[in-house]
């Protein structure tokens, strides 16, 4: 009888351990469009996700000693039932404990609606930009390092009125994202007193746009903004423009800044300009370096991807648990003032002083500032194309 | 000089694009018409061979470039079709091979050639993801344009430009070159005479001697020849994207049933009347306009039909009305 105590004092004993080590390991999902219309943007944005993941785990300062590991999901970027069966696959299966993602507004919509809520589970996106996840229903559980398109829009008709430019034609990729966008660019540029000529859409993964070239052209406009997707029907509707002759000049908004269209357009983009989430605080210096050393390059999107990841990480330390239920309402408190403010490659520190009972003002790569419902204040950086490059011109 | 600029306007969005996106289309159709016509079904595999010939294509561009063997000014793609017809004339028999002389010899019915060829499709789709990939090419070299709008304002004084590229003159005269071909292989040769015999009545075409074996095999080289020199002449004009194929489908069976199924000249005009209509009813007239009535009349609006939103919707419209209206097409070709 003894001996039998003995050996199942000993089993429960392993198990337990077995369990603990199990459970040390926290999974975080990295829920971009690996495949889709953004692929090429997101190259840059899933290793930046996973550089702050591998950063914190290496520090071994995450509550007691844990390590993280990340776990991709594909969210394509368009299709939301591939976007929730990944969502349901990290969440439910992979048992990640929160999500850096998604990138598109639509898939995000979805996976957040459908998988993260009822399962509770927090989601910070960082590109994730349509002005109606503003006031969608969450629960508390989504965060965006992206501003909102309706800040964006401001930003649109700042630099187009600064250009001199009164009259513009617009169209937009089919989605949530472009929709949002269009509209926010329209108001702002019409309450500026500029002339939108024509709001037309176009569908990504066609072959043709000469029908929508045409009707941009007829209706005219200085300007040809093209509120669309960098390797899909954006691309498609300035080589057309081009082609026929029908614009020169392109306003870029953020899912159109990225160095590979000047690459397949050339020389004829050169003069075009525009503006995506950027900032030139000390964080971005310093996270380019990082990026550099890591293998790959501080692209759009992929700061605010770093500091998505960061900021579950460091909220996860705040609340003392890697439970979303708890880490929800640390967030905001991590991101903003008051507190010590944490550049990238600080995130052992944060996690020190968190552990201690201090305060961190986290600013990250993107210079964080959540505002409202939990989203970016919004920093943009100009830029134009310039010998076949994309130029930073100066931050807003 | 207003007149001019509207006829430069009209032209540079609807007569040139037309003219291209119409000879493509009519191509594809023939291929659809010729399938229909010998083995009577609809192939809806028919988007993805010419995908497949135009990704066969890209793969012998890419070898000969490395070869630095080049035919500029024309484009390295163009040199690549001979040997990816080839690819294709052997692809397509081995289906026809293991699956459609399967269903031949079943006499089977022909909704169920149909649901095999979609079966195809989904095969072809695959293969092709697993050799080429999903993504886009860039397959263009060479001189990309034959008139670049700039060039032709400047030239003419003119406020419109006109852009002519060098893949839209390639196709437009390509497809007139296999349309003359096509027309004088049917009607002069003996082996398309006796395929347009097994066409109009398979019985009597048999016991005249005619061997169906080889009519079936001369049907899926022209289908090979058509598909391929569409699918790369697409993918040269429009950047080759692997996938846009399957929704070309769409407009090439609309093509093939409004000029009638089973008639050439039928798939040649109905691909024109489907590309224009496309154009035509999504353009907004508002410039021509402008140009061509007293300031006074200029309009407000954009004077669009339809919203581009609804491009797709015209070849289905068109469509359900020819099938509701004469169900044989413009050329009385064989009802569905």
């Amino acid at each position: 009888m003894k001996s039998f105590m003995k050996v199942a004092m000993a089993t429960t004993l392993l198990t337990s351990v077995a369990t603990a080590a199990l459970a040390d390991e926290i999974k975080l999902g990295v829920f971009f469009g690996f495949t889709g219309p953004i692929e090429s943007i997101v190259a840059d944005m899933g290793p930046a996700a996973e550089l702050a993941i591998k950063e914190v785990s290496d520090s071994g300062a995450l509550l007691s000693g844990t390590t993280v590991k990340a776990v991709r999901g594909d969210t394509t970027c368009t299709d939301a039932a591939v976007a929730t069966a990944a969502a349901e696959r990290l969440i439910t299966s992979e048992g990640v404990k929160a999500i850096v993602g998604g990138d598109c507004s639509g898939v995000t919509t979805a996976a957040l609606q459908n998988v993260a809520l009822p399962n509770g589970t927090v989601m910070i996106s960082p590109s994730a930009t349509s002005p109606a996840l503003s006031t969608v229903e969450d629960n508390g559980l989504f965060f965006r390092t992206a501003p909102s398109d309706a800040r964006q829009g401001q930003i649109v008709a700042d630099i187009l009125m600064e250009k001199g430019v009164k009259e513009v034609a617009l169209t937009y990729t089919n989605n949530d994202y472009g929709k949002g966008l269009a509209d926010s660019i329209e108001t702002n540029f019409k309450a500026a007193g500029g002339k939108v000529t024509i709001v037309a859409a176009h569908e990504d993964g066609k072959g043709d746009y000469s029908a929508e070239v045409g009707a941009l052209a007829s209706a005219g406009g200085e300007v040809l903004v093209v509120a669309g997707y960098i390797d899909q029907g954006g691309k498609g509707i300035i080589q057309g423009a081009l082609d026929t002759g029908a614009f020169d000049t392109f306003y870029l908004p953020d899912g159109m800044v990225g160095d590979s269209l000047p690459v397949a357009i050339g020389a004829d983009l050169n003069g075009s300009y525009g503006a995506n989430p950027g900032t030139d605080s000390p964080g971005a210096a310093t996270f380019a370096k990082m990026a550099e050393a890591a293998g790959f390059k501080a692209g759009p999107f992929s700061a605010e991807a770093y500091d998505a990841a960061a900021l579950i990480l460091l909220a996860m330390q705040a609340a003392g648990s890697s439970d979303s239920a708890a880490l929800k309402d640390k967030v905001m408190d991590v991101a903003n003032a008051p507190g010590e403010k944490i550049f990238p490659g600080e995130l052992e520190k944060a996690l020190k002083i968190l552990a201690g009972g201090g305060d961190v003002d986290y600013v990250g790569a993107s210079a964080v500032e959540l505002i409202g419902a939990g989203e970016s204040a919004g920093n943009y950086r100009q830029i134009e194309i310039a010998d076949g490059a994309v130029k930073a011109v100066k931050f807003r | 000089m207003d007149l001019l600029n509207a006829l430069v306007a009209l032209a540079n969005y609807i007569l040139v694009p037309g003219i291209a996106y119409g000879s493509q289309l009519a191509l594809g159709a023939l291929g659809v018409t010729v399938v229909y016509g010998i083995l009577r079904f609809s192939n809806f595999a028919h988007g993805e061979t010419m995908s497949a010939g135009a990704m066969f294509a890209i793969l012998f561009m890419w070898l000969f470039q490395s070869l630095g063997i080049s035919i500029a000014p024309l484009p390295t793609i163009v040199l690549g079709l001979i040997p990816a017809i080839i690819c294709m004339i052997i692809y397509l028999l081995v289906t026809d091979r293991f699956v459609y002389r399967y269903y031949r010899e079943q006499k089977a019915k022909p909704v169920i050639f149909l649901v095999a060829s979609t079966g195809l499709m989904f095969l072809t789709n695959g293969i092709i993801r697993f050799i080429i990939g999903p993504d886009d090419q860039r397959v263009s070299d060479g001189a990309r344009f034959v008139l670049k709008a700039r060039e032709f304002k400047q030239f003419t004084g003119l406020n419109e430009g006109l852009a002519i590229k060098t893949s839209q003159l390639i196709t437009v005269v390509a497809a007139v070159a296999i349309v003359v071909a096509l027309f004088w292989f049917l009607e002069k040769t003996k082996s398309g005479k006796s395929m347009r015999a097994y066409s109009d009545n398979e019985n009597l075409a048999l016991l005249s001697g005619i061997n169906p074996d080889r009519v079936v095999m001369i049907a899926w080289t022209l289908t090979a020849i058509l598909a391929t020199i569409a699918g790369a002449l697409y993918g040269l004009d429009k950047g080759y994207k692997p996938f846009t194929y399957l929704q070309l489908l769409l407009p090439v069976f609309a093509s093939a049933i409004v000029g009638g199924l089973g008639s050439p000249i039928g798939a040649i005009v109905g691909g024109f009347v489907i590309a224009f209509s496309e154009v035509t009813i999504t353009y907004a007239f508002k410039k021509v306009i402008k140009y061509l009535a007293p300031d006074a009349w200029a309009p407000e609006g954009l004077v669009q039909l339809l919203s581009t939103d609804y491009k797709f919707a015209v070849s289905f419209v068109i469509l359900v009305v020819v099938l509701i209206v004469m169900p044989t097409g413009i050329f009385r070709g064989k009802s569905l």
